[in-house]
């Protein structure tokens, strides 16, 4: 039936005070390779106020020219079904599925997923031998150095990286790039 | 069948390969080299407009009226761009358009030439797809996929932007195929609906005791066939039925079981059946802002059935609780199907009752107004109309505004696609141009605009296309100087301060249809106008007709901002004072 207790609509377009909790969202997005398609999937974003926290785009399947975009998103449940069906809608966009919820109907915690980060640090001395030895613990590599910096790459979740440049803030943070959030279902099915 | 041609030749060809016989357009620099073919072909009819917009509006006119593509032509830069509002009206009223534009030559592309505009770009949020075609030996291929992606599912406009060079350049064209809707890599709308939801929704509609049907565009985007099993349908189950401003004439103005429309300025009754029933089954409608009023009190007793092509429509704004994804004529098939091998009938006490409670509120007649022998009461006018131009082929377009509102309550349509409206987006300047797109496919019907003196004003210039092209349409102005609709909203929430709502200076329509080639009739008593309408049905030639109006007549019923559907303001209750008051300070930050 419909929604009684929500709290009365302050706007005709109702979405934007819907008191439902936000929830966070992974969504895999398999397109055509084709100029403009990237274009098309950020302007439904913007065009209809959602919100893109990750995004990260590739060519996956070279013979078929096909792209994998993976999209973190944030919303109420009503809007994330509406980003689901809006991207599907998309001409070029073959599949959309929404990794979170595959997992919860798993029975898993989340799907796998992992994002890359390159972290300059610069420093001397304590600091220098500090911001080692948290790569170390933090398994990041070390990918160029000199005398006085060093370049980690990290692996791991979005939080592994966030806590890992919140380390290396007072160790000589210089800057950090990241690749955004790549996911895949767990278990031996694909797509 | 393949063979070698240009770019520009392919065009023409696979137009023609689609089935089209008009095109809408005005040349231009990057479109030479298609017009030079248009000009050296039979077969394809080109009306040539005085503006891109109008090209626009008349292809969706024709496309409304025809249930075909409306197809357009026009140039880069400048005419993309004033494409872009006829654009968005089809996308949100759902109208297939397939737009070829002219670009400048590929190797030019972002180098800010002459008449250059990122045109895919900048239609891309505007069409249902678009494609920039870099190859000629693509073009074929893009142009029957676009005529594939405009006209399935969910109908739109699509966008193909030709660069100058690959309209010279030769390359192999190739026929549609004949498969698309199962061939394509992506985009395959989903048909038919799903069967054990269709029975559900048949069991539920069986056991309603409050049932509506609540129809919309989608009836008629899908087609007779789907207005003829929804005349079945009311026929067989005996509910109540209401349509939105989109959905008019799938089920005849005339029906038993007929409510008036629904919504912002829809009838008593059609509303509060809306608010009270207990099974709604929404039909190829979208649960507009328009329609729903205040959201947490619409329909709130209401179990409801969702029919639509689009599951993005389903639970954007109002939670369903059966969606069933489909094209409605099929849905409807199997609705009507499972009806009656399964002798599912309404239960006949409960009906009797809903109807009772309904003929009450009908006898509220939500729609009367105060005649009067001395002013032509702009409903009246309509009234008239439709009383004296009922018995013919009648195609009515309307401009956006209170006149548009009258005539979706006064003028009654019996068929599908007599009714050319832009409801989505609320465009002002539609109405001549559609009228226009409508009479090039219909050149023996009596294709009328309904229309404001500020809306009509939007897009006069059409005028000159009608005479022209020997377009007969009639454009019958309810002219009341002020942008109406505005000034009942300055005088509902701005204290009556009608900030700039008076038009001052408008032009002599009379004059103004001699100037472009037309006639022009001016009609200010209540006793002249239907010798008037009469004289102006007679006449082969494009019509103005200034109608005077009251100035200061307001459209009612109204569900004001913020409201639900059972908080109407009636005619015979809207007193200034109430009108003042009508909407709270919440409702004004409204739209």
């Amino acid at each position: 039936m419909n929604a009684q207790n929500t709290t009365p609509a302050l706007s005709a377009y109702f979405m934007a005070v819907v008191s439902d909790k936000n929830e966070t969202h992974t969504l895999s997005v398999i397109v055509d390779n084709e100029p403009g398609v990237l274009a098309r999937v950020i302007g439904l974003f913007s065009g209809r106020g959602y919100n893109i926290d990750s995004l990260t785009v590739s060519e996956t399947e070279h013979e078929n020219h096909l792209s994998r975009i993976t999209i973190v998103t944030t919303g109420t449940p009503m809007v994330i079904e509406q980003i689901r069906h809006q991207l599907d809608r998309l001409v070029p966009v073959h599949r959309v599925t929404d990794l979170t919820v595959e997992a919860r109907l798993a029975n898993q915690d989340k799907p796998l997923e992992r994002e890359l980060a390159m972290v300059k640090v610069a420093g001397t001395g304590d600091k220098r031998l500090e911001a080692l030895r948290l790569g170390d613990a933090f398994r990041a590599t070390v990918i160029d150095a000199t005398t006085d910096h060093f370049v980690f790459e990290i692996t791991g979740r979005s939080s592994k990286i966030e806590q890992f440049i919140a380390i290396m803030k007072p160790l000589g943070l210089v800057e950090v790039s990241r690749t955004g959030v790549a996911a895949v279902q767990r278990g031996a099915e694909g797509l | 069948m393949t063979r070698e041609m240009t770019g520009a030749e392919m065009v023409i060809q696979a137009l023609k390969d689609q089935g089209v016989e008009t095109v809408f357009g005005y040349p231009g620099g990057a479109v030479l080299p298609i017009y030079d073919e248009i000009i050296q072909q039979e077969g394809l009819e080109h009306i040539l407009v005085r503006h891109e917009q109008g090209a626009g509006h008349a292809a969706e006119g024709y496309a409304r009226s025809t249930g075909k593509p409306g197809v357009v032509l026009v140039t880069s830069g400048p005419g993309a761009t004033n494409m872009v509002t006829a654009l968005t009206d089809a996308m949100l009223d759902s109208i297939p358009l397939v737009c070829l534009t002219g670009q400048v030559p590929t190797h030019l592309i972002g180098s800010d030439a002459f008449q250059e505009c990122d045109t895919v770009g900048i239609t891309r949020p505007c069409t249902k797809h678009n494609w920039l075609v870099r190859d000629v030996n693509d073009l074929a291929r893009i142009l029957h996929e676009a005529f594939y992606v405009a006209t399935s599912g969910r109908p739109g406009p699509v966008v193909v932007d030709i660069p100058k060079d690959v309209q010279f350049a030769t390359g192999t064209y190739q026929g549609p195929k004949a498969n698309l809707s199962t061939s394509h890599k992506s985009y395959r709308p989903q048909i038919k609906g799903d069967a054990q939801a269709i029975r559900i929704a048949a069991d539920l509609m069986s056991k309603a005791k409050k049932p509506v049907l609540y129809t919309g565009g989608g009836v008629i985007n899908s087609g007779p066939n789907a207005c003829q099993l929804l005349r079945e349908l009311v026929q067989l189950t005996g509910f109540p039925i209401t349509s939105t401003l989109m959905g008019l004439g799938a089920y005849p103005a005339s029906g038993d079981n007929w409510l008036g429309m629904l919504g912002m300025h829809g009838t008593y009754e059609a509303n509060m059946t809306m608010h009270d029933c207990d099974v709604m089954v929404c039909v190829g409608a979208r649960f507009d802002d328009r329609i729903t009023g205040r959201l947490d009190a619409f329909a709130p007793n209401a179990t409801k059935i969702h029919i639509d092509i689009d599951p993005s429509s389903i639970n954007k704004t109002v939670k369903v609780d059966l969606p069933i994804i489909g094209d409605v004529g099929h849905v409807l098939e199997d609705l009507v199907r499972i009806w009656r091998t399964s002798s599912l009938q309404a239960d006949p006490a409960a009906m009797k009752s809903w109807w009772a409670e309904i003929n009450k509120w009908r006898a509220r007649n939500s729609l009367a107004y105060r005649p009067n022998e001395n002013v032509i009461m702009p409903q009246y006018a309509i009234q008239r109309l439709y009383e004296l131009t009922k018995d013919r082929e009648t195609y009515i377009s309307t401009e956006v505004g209170q006149h548009q509102m009258w005539a979706a309550q006064f003028y009654g349509f019996e068929e599908p696609n007599r009714w050319l409206t832009s409801g989505g987006l609320g465009t002002m300047g539609y109405g001549l141009p559609a009228a226009i797109g409508a009479q090039a496919a219909h050149r023996d019907a009596l294709c009328i605009d309904i229309a404001g003196d500020a809306s009509i004003l939007m897009n006069i210039q059409e005028m000159s296309t009608a005479v022209q092209h020997g377009l007969p349409v009639k454009v019958f102005i309810l002219n009341n100087q002020y942008m109406g609709m505005v000034r009942q909203w300055q005088q509902l929430l701005h204290g009556n301060r009608l900030s700039h709502t008076y038009t001052d200076s408008l032009p002599d329509f009379v004059k103004l249809a001699d100037a472009y080639g037309g006639v022009g009739f001016r009609v200010e008593k209540p006793a002249d106008l239907d010798g008037a309408i009469e004289e102006m049905i007679a006449i082969d030639k494009p019509v103005l007709f200034d109608c005077r109006v009251a100035n200061l007549a307001n459209c009612f019923p109204m569900i004001p901002s913020g409201k639900a559907h059972n908080e109407m303001l009636l005619p015979d209750e809207a007193t200034d004072e109430a009108v003042a008051n009508a909407i709270s300070s919440e409702g004004k930050a409204l739209v």
